[in-house]
């Protein structure tokens, strides 16, 4: 072959292999790392995998807030107004956490399931509400809940 | 008072202007008229006036307090400080449009200024593309963000404030440096359009494109790096960087923007990548778009999101689609004519340029990837989730480590064609001090052996170091060693700036990534708690007035472990916005270049006591100094003669 046709090849070879490498990496990494969105309703009924780290969103139950005497831990409970589950985390609560709001945990449930939650999320502004938190409400009032809609979340 | 419709009649006029300027410039081309041609300048000038007048009108109505205009009433408050009110322009969704289309005309004048000597054709198309854009955002303003709209008859006494989080000087000058970058990236997108409709895509074109490249994305690397500072200090508890959507908006640009500015260089000095380089451009300005309908549509929530009129998102989102498929219509019909037979070896700086832009844009592909996944999948009914930052951590870490070895390559390189021979004779010895400083300094200075730490110092070395020898050896003369550091031109040593910020940058995220030390912990008045080798000492409590706020406000001492001695006295704040009653939280930081003492104030707890975060952040003024030198590095870089005249 003539010198600079394979010094090319060499370098588009190079490049393919160089940029599929990446691509895999990037799609393993991505798989790894989704974060995929539950609501009390679908924990309660088991539907959220228990190992992997989950984003839980609702409406903080009024006087469910309770705080370890010493450390910074904490519990309270969170709500779809269909089902409730627990969330304890140990950490400092975001300016805009009351009860009564919308938040988003994000954290691993335990065998009880209980959110075990590493970061807790209110948004800088009194009246907003998360849109997930937002929506699954209102599948919930409407008692429209559309389950197949999350079922592909399972795979 | 009638000021603020004469500031919508303004706008109105400008739009008016730019929709001649959209037009006539081009005509002229086509039918190779040089009175319509000519007309490009002046109709840019006034449409830059008509809607600077608008700007103006719009901030005597926040400094006039007046309260009927819905903006207004909105994002301010009669007991707003006067720095804010004018930084409020840009508060808000309809004002910080306002602002994106006074520097889309502020960009186009600069072009009629500096561009003088263009060919008449050349000129005439690149404003006109300028004009059309302009055309595209007027209307988005004066169609769905009007800011001028009143509350009529009746309006509020007033007004809901200012978002406590905005009021601050990051605020006041993050968006302006930010939307200079963005917007900058039509010029060299106008001058992409006006080389393919010319079908002239030649080395002139390309050096009358590397100006404009290189100042807007200086000015978004100066946006992004504030947006990071911003949020440290004000907004994250001590994060500077979230890999949020928001802020993967900004950098998409900047990351397409770098390898604009290489795959320029190549094409300028060597006539290759031709088609490659126009299409680069195309795609950042596309992406500066994409940035303003993610950030503007209220798809994303954050503290940027200000509006989720549905109507909104999808005009922006129809300016991207009219933008990509003209421009890529009109690429894929041109840029067949264009045909390079230039040769280059595997060993050549074109070789590495080419990797750098292919690294580049790899990095640019998997943060989109991350960004718009989420949304993607939402708005197609499929699941809601969201992409955490190990996503981006684990494809970042290679993908830049790799990329600083090949900078060094790329920056002893030669044009056309290097031996291995000659990069062992360059780089060998670059190698070993690298690896001895990398390898003694964690020792040194942390004690400890650490290999995220080694990594870091090396490639930092690694690129100080092959930045210094190629100077040394470029500017070796007969002459002496000063004279010819002289000789080297501001475009060498803008490259240089631009290299060495980048490492710059490099260590200090690699620093605050693996050293840096967080601790959550309960205080009370009188306590004390011990972080590495500082004491933090939570003296006294009391309570303060600002203008707008109440607050707490706590005082701490930092004391060294082993001297006793004071470092600092830090005052952490939790204020209660009186407006809207908003708490915010101000944190205290020390800063010093090896390392900021943070502490924030989380909440009141029973007893009196509070959630405190105290944390050590190590070499973390490096990120943004680097920053600082990497923007610095594109002025100079284009403060060069020979980007001026012809």
């Amino acid at each position: 072959m003539h010198p600079k046709r394979k010094q090319r090849l060499i370098l588009i070879l190079f490049l393919i292999f160089g940029f599929s490498v990446v691509m895999a990496l990037a799609l393993y990494a991505l798989s790894e790392n989704i974060n995929l969105f539950y609501n009390p309703t679908q924990i309660s009924k088991g539907e959220a995998p228990e190992s992997s780290r989950i984003r839980a969103g609702g409406m903080v139950v009024e006087g469910s807030v309770s705080r370890d005497p010493n450390t910074l831990a904490n519990k309270f409970s969170l709500t779809d107004y269909n089902a409730t589950i627990q969330v304890e985390f140990n950490g400092i609560l975001p300016d805009l956490f009351r009860e009564g709001q919308g938040i988003v945990a994000l954290g691993k449930l335990n065998s009880d399931n209980v959110l075990i939650a590493d970061e807790v999320l209110a948004k800088h502004d009194e009246n907003y509400m998360p849109p997930e938190v937002a929506e699954s409400l209102q599948h919930e009032k409407a008692g429209a809940y559309p389950s197949t809609d999350y079922k592909e979340a399972d795979k | 008072m009638m000021l603020p419709e004469l500031g919508h009649f303004a706008l109105i006029l400008g739009l008016a202007l730019s929709i001649l300027l959209g037009t006539l410039p081009l005509v002229g081309a086509s039918i190779n008229s040089s009175l319509m041609m000519r007309l490009a300048k002046p109709l840019a000038s006034g449409q830059f006036f008509f809607i600077l007048i608008s700007f103006i009108v719009l901030g005597m109505a926040f400094l006039q307090d007046d309260f009927s205009v819905q903006y207004v009433a909105n994002h301010s408050n009669s007991l707003l400080p006067v720095q804010y009110k004018i930084s409020a322009i840009w508060g808000g969704h309809e004002g910080s449009l306002l602002l994106w289309a006074l520097i889309l005309s502020g960009w186009t004048l600069a072009v009629v200024f500096f561009s003088k000597s263009l060919p008449l054709i050349v000129y005439a198309r690149v404003l006109a593309v300028m004009g059309l854009i302009a055309v595209g955002f007027l209307f988005f303003i004066l169609l769905t963000s009007n800011p001028f709209d009143r509350f009529l008859p009746q309006f509020p006494s007033d007004g809901a404030d200012l978002n406590p989080l905005l009021q601050d000087f990051g605020l006041i000058v993050h968006p302006p440096m930010l939307y200079m970058g963005y917007v900058g990236f039509s010029v060299v997108f106008a001058f992409a359009i006006a080389a393919l409709l010319g079908g002239q895509l030649d080395a002139a074109w390309a050096k009358w494109s590397r100006p404009w490249t290189t100042v807007a994305w200086a000015f978004l690397t100066f946006g992004i790096a504030l947006g990071s500072w911003w949020a440290y200090y004000e907004l994250g508890w001590g994060g500077w960087w979230f890999w949020d959507p928001v802020e993967n908006a900004s950098f998409m640009p900047w990351l397409v923007g770098a390898a604009l500015i290489h795959s320029l260089a190549a094409t300028e000095k060597r006539g290759v990548f031709k088609s490659w380089t126009v299409l680069l451009a195309i795609l950042s300005f596309s992406l500066s778009l994409l940035g303003t309908f993610l950030v503007r549509s209220g798809v994303l929530t954050s503290v940027h999101a200000f509006a989720s009129d549905p109507a909104r998102g999808q005009f922006v989102l129809g300016l991207l689609a009219i933008t990509l498929v003209c421009s890529l219509s009109l690429y894929a019909y041109k840029v067949p004519q264009v045909r390079g037979r230039i040769h280059f070896s595997l060993l050549s700086k074109e070789t590495f340029l080419l990797t750098n832009n292919l690294l580049l844009i790899v990095a640019w592909v998997t943060v989109m990837l991350g960004t718009l996944y989420p949304l993607v999948l939402d708005f197609i009914g499929g699941a809601k989730l969201s992409i955490g930052p190990p996503y981006f951590n684990a494809l970042f870490v290679p993908l830049m480590s790799v990329l600083s070895i090949m900078m060094g390559f790329g920056i002893i390189s030669r044009w056309k064609d290097n031996t291995a021979a000659y990069f062992i004779k360059k780089l060998r010895l670059v190698a070993f001090i690298a690896v001895l400083v990398a390898l003694i300094t964690p020792f040194v200075a942390f004690s400890e052996f650490h290999f995220g730490a080694f990594v870091g110092l090396f490639l930092f070395s690694w690129i100080v170091l092959i930045s210094l020898k190629d100077m040394l050896d470029k500017a070796k003369s007969s002459k002496g060693l000063v004279y010819g550091l002289r000789r080297l031109k501001p475009a060498y040593y803008g490259m240089m700036l631009g290299h060495i910020g980048f490492a710059i940058t490099l260590l200090g995220v690699a620093m605050v990534s693996i050293e840096s030390d967080e601790r959550d912990i309960r205080l009370s008045v009188g306590d004390q708690a011990q972080v590495q080798n500082y004491i933090f000492k939570f003296e006294s409590m009391e309570k303060i007035e600002g203008p707008n706020y109440l607050a707490d406000r706590a005082y701490f001492s930092v004391f060294d472990k082993d001297s006793n001695k004071l470092i600092a006295a830090l005052k952490p704040e939790k204020r209660i916005y009186l407006a809207k009653n908003t708490p915010m939280t101000e944190a205290a930081i020390d800063p010093g270049i090896t390392r900021d003492l943070y502490v924030a104030l989380g909440e009141r707890l029973e007893g009196g006591a509070w959630a405190v975060r105290i944390q050590i952040k190590p070499f973390i003024r490096w990120i943004w100094f680097g920053s600082l030198i990497m923007g610095l590095g594109g002025i100079l870089a284009v403060s060069d003669k020979r980007y001026r005249k012809k």
